[in-house]
């Protein structure tokens, strides 16, 4: 199998769609020509291989760059844009949150959008809270979207495809610090379906339900467990929305105990809603209360090791299962 | 207006200890974990800052944005506490939660500073709201580049600070280019200053090399600010003489183009003018670059001899 980051998984998953649908192109800030001459980013060597009319090097424009994603694809094109840092989704988020996911209930299911709109996230590269900042939970708090936000090379890849080919707006969420870690990818065409989740590691006594970059983490930490005598279940959900209620719940029935690990902050954040739905609906089979690893409350803070003590690791991670065996 | 010898010799120290303190600062971010992040420097456009500050007085307001080492040095911001900042220590102007992205430093006015690409627009709006409403003596200065007048938040800001005669001057660095798009490549406008007419506010393009034209533009704008017949747009006209930031190894900025700017630039021009019109000798000059030496040295030293902030830090401030 060939060994890709999730940087370049992101880019042959474009360049394969683009190659296959005409109607694919893609927009934003720097796609074309960048300010990162590095071959393992998302959309390097594309405007080289596709030309200017279907690489578009967008002005610094994000409420105008996701208004082109909502009127080209309701005329039928499949943009792909994207948003540099996930905090800049604020001044593209009238188009995504009050269009992009509600023209098609508003046309009565007569108009569709079949957008994805890419954006970079996470801590951990030094640049502070106006760019670190992760929102997924905004995102899947608006029926009508799709949020995806894959934690493996492969997962993108596959995912990305689907977003592409999928009727529906989707956001579509990469953390930046994966980009540069490599892991296998198939060779052949494939795609992974929006909207299921994926058990990464088999278990028996703990639930740990995870995504995006958490997901390593969440694989360390089952790594440690296990030395510790624990057997961690690993659940990447992959696709937030729709949520795949059956994955979780199966394992979490199976397990009887539940770890929800994730960058974000803590309140409001999506573990609420795993929480939330496993009280409904697994209450019986828990063992043990459910706990939440997340992001401290705070801004993401810009000083070395604040920022190292903002995002959740393994330790925190295998402490708080430890707390409930 | 002309500047004075004093205000000459006010924006060459500024200019030196900008281009000294970056210099550093470009040193200092090869070094494995010295300075996280980011490091966005303003090489070649420092006379804009050092122009528009040096017309400015203490009370006023200033609202940077990423490219802000030198307008807060030329605001008066402490050279120690601006580099601690960039190191991350607790010494630091915002005791590490920033970093050189968004350094605030409100001793000098300098309120609040902004990555996000054209934040700081609607946000100087309402400084120079407040400071109408309080019958202030006292404008708002809103620095941005290009990319910025790209943004929504350019239009409306200018679209209300007109309506209201709110006593702001836009500041736009045109340094040729946002992010790895050359001007043309972002705008048809040629003249960011252009828009002005669209707001009905004034719009003057400035050489942005030359310090003392963009005082003399500053102090005409400020005037106008102060008499209450509102805001003016000041295009100044610069080159970014190094990448965005200093992973950025400028593939898409010509050769010829950097080498060109680089004969312009600001600091040697400025330096060059003084000498020649007698207002300073060569070893009044030595002795100011060797004073900006040590300063920027000392900084130095005190970040790096400063701490960290404690892991509690990070709770702090999120409200008051
Ligand atoms: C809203 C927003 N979009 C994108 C970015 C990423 N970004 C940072 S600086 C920059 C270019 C800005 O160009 P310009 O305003 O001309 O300022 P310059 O960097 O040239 O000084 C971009 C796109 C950002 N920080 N904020």
């Amino acid at each position: 199998m060939q060994q890709l980051t999730m940087g370049q998984a992101v880019n042959q998953a474009l360049r394969e769609e683009m190659l296959r649908d005409f109607n694919v192109f893609i927009a934003g800030e720097g796609v074309g020509v960048s300010i990162h001459d590095n071959p393992l980013m998302p959309t390097a060597g594309l405007l080289k291989d596709f030309g200017p009319e279907r690489v578009k090097d967008t002005p610094v424009s994000e409420a105008a760059i996701a208004g082109l994603a909502v009127g080209s694809s309701v005329m039928g094109l499949r943009p792909v844009v994207e948003i540099m840092f996930n905090p800049f989704v604020t001044i593209a988020s009238d188009m995504i949150v009050n269009h992009a996911a509600k023209l098609r209930y508003l046309s009565g299911g007569k108009s569709t959008f079949p957008l994805v709109v890419r954006m970079k996230s996470g801590a951990g590269f030094g640049a502070g809270c106006q760019h670190s900042h992760n929102l997924e939970a905004w995102m899947a708090h608006c029926p009508g979207l799709k949020v995806v936000m894959p934690g493996t090379p492969a997962d993108a890849k596959g995912l990305l495809k689907s977003a592409i080919r999928d009727d529906n707006p989707v956001v579509f969420i990469e953390d930046m610090m994966l980009y540069f870690i490599p892991g296998p990818v198939p060779e052949e065409e494939y795609t992974i379906p929006i909207g299921k989740a994926d058990v990464k590691r088999v278990g028996s006594d703990v639930s740990i339900v995870s995504w995006s970059k958490m997901v390593g983490v969440a694989l360390k930490g089952a790594q440690i467990l296990a030395e510790n005598g624990v057997d961690a279940e690993v659940v990447d959900l992959r696709t937030l929305l729709p949520l795949d209620r059956e994955t979780l719940l199966t394992s979490v029935r199976k397990t009887g105990r539940l770890v929800v690990l994730h960058e974000a902050t803590r309140t409001g954040g999506f573990a609420g809603e795993i929480c939330a739905i496993v009280a409904e609906d697994a209450l019986n089979s828990l063992k043990a209360p459910f706990r939440r690893v997340t992001g401290p409350d705070i801004p993401v803070p810009f000083s070395p090791p604040l920022e190292r003590f903002y995002i959740p690791d393994e330790n925190n991670l295998v402490e708080a299962v430890l707390g409930i065996m | 207006m002309q500047p004075s010898k004093e205000k000459l010799l006010e924006m060459l120290r500024t200019m030196l200890l900008t281009r000294c303190f970056e210099d550093k600062l470009m040193e200092l971010c090869q070094i494995p974990g010295k300075v996280p992040g980011m490091m966005i420097l303003c090489t070649g456009q420092e006379a804009v800052a050092s122009g528009v500050c040096a017309a400015l007085e203490q009370d006023d307001v200033i609202i940077p944005n990423h490219r802000s080492h030198g307008h807060l040095l030329a605001k008066g911001a402490d050279p120690g506490e601006v580099m601690a900042e960039c190191f991350g220590k607790i010494t630091g102007c915002n005791k590490g939660k920033s970093g050189t992205l968004h350094i605030a430093v409100p001793e000098v006015n300098a309120l609040c500073t902004t990555t996000v690409v054209g934040g700081g627009i609607p946000i100087a709006a309402g400084t120079a709201f407040a400071q109408k409403y309080t019958s202030r003596k006292s404008i708002t200065v809103c620095f941005f580049g290009d990319g910025a007048a790209d943004e929504g938040s350019f239009h409306e800001a200018l679209n209300l600070a007109s309506l209201w005669d709110l006593p702001v001057i836009f500041v736009c660095e045109n340094n040729l280019y946002a992010g790895a798009q050359r001007h043309e490549e972002h705008t048809r406008i040629r003249d960011i200053a252009d828009r002005a007419a669209a707001y009905a506010m004034p719009g003057e393009v400035v050489d942005g090399n030359d310090a003392g034209a963009v005082y003399a533009a500053t102090v005409r704008a400020r005037e106008r600010a102060l008499a209450g017949l509102g805001p003016t747009l000041i295009e100044c006209k610069t080159y970014r003489c190094r990448g965005h930031g200093e992973s950025d190894h400028q593939v898409y900025q010509p050769r010829e183009e950097i080498e060109a700017w680089k004969e312009k630039c600001p600091l040697p021009r400025l330096r060059g003018e003084m000498l020649a019109q007698g207002l300073m000798t060569h070893e009044e000059l030595d002795r100011l670059e060797e004073e900006i030496r040590k300063t920027v040295e000392e900084a130095v030293r005190f970040a790096e001899e400063s701490p960290y902030p404690d892991v509690a830090e990070a709770f702090t401030d999120v409200y008051v």
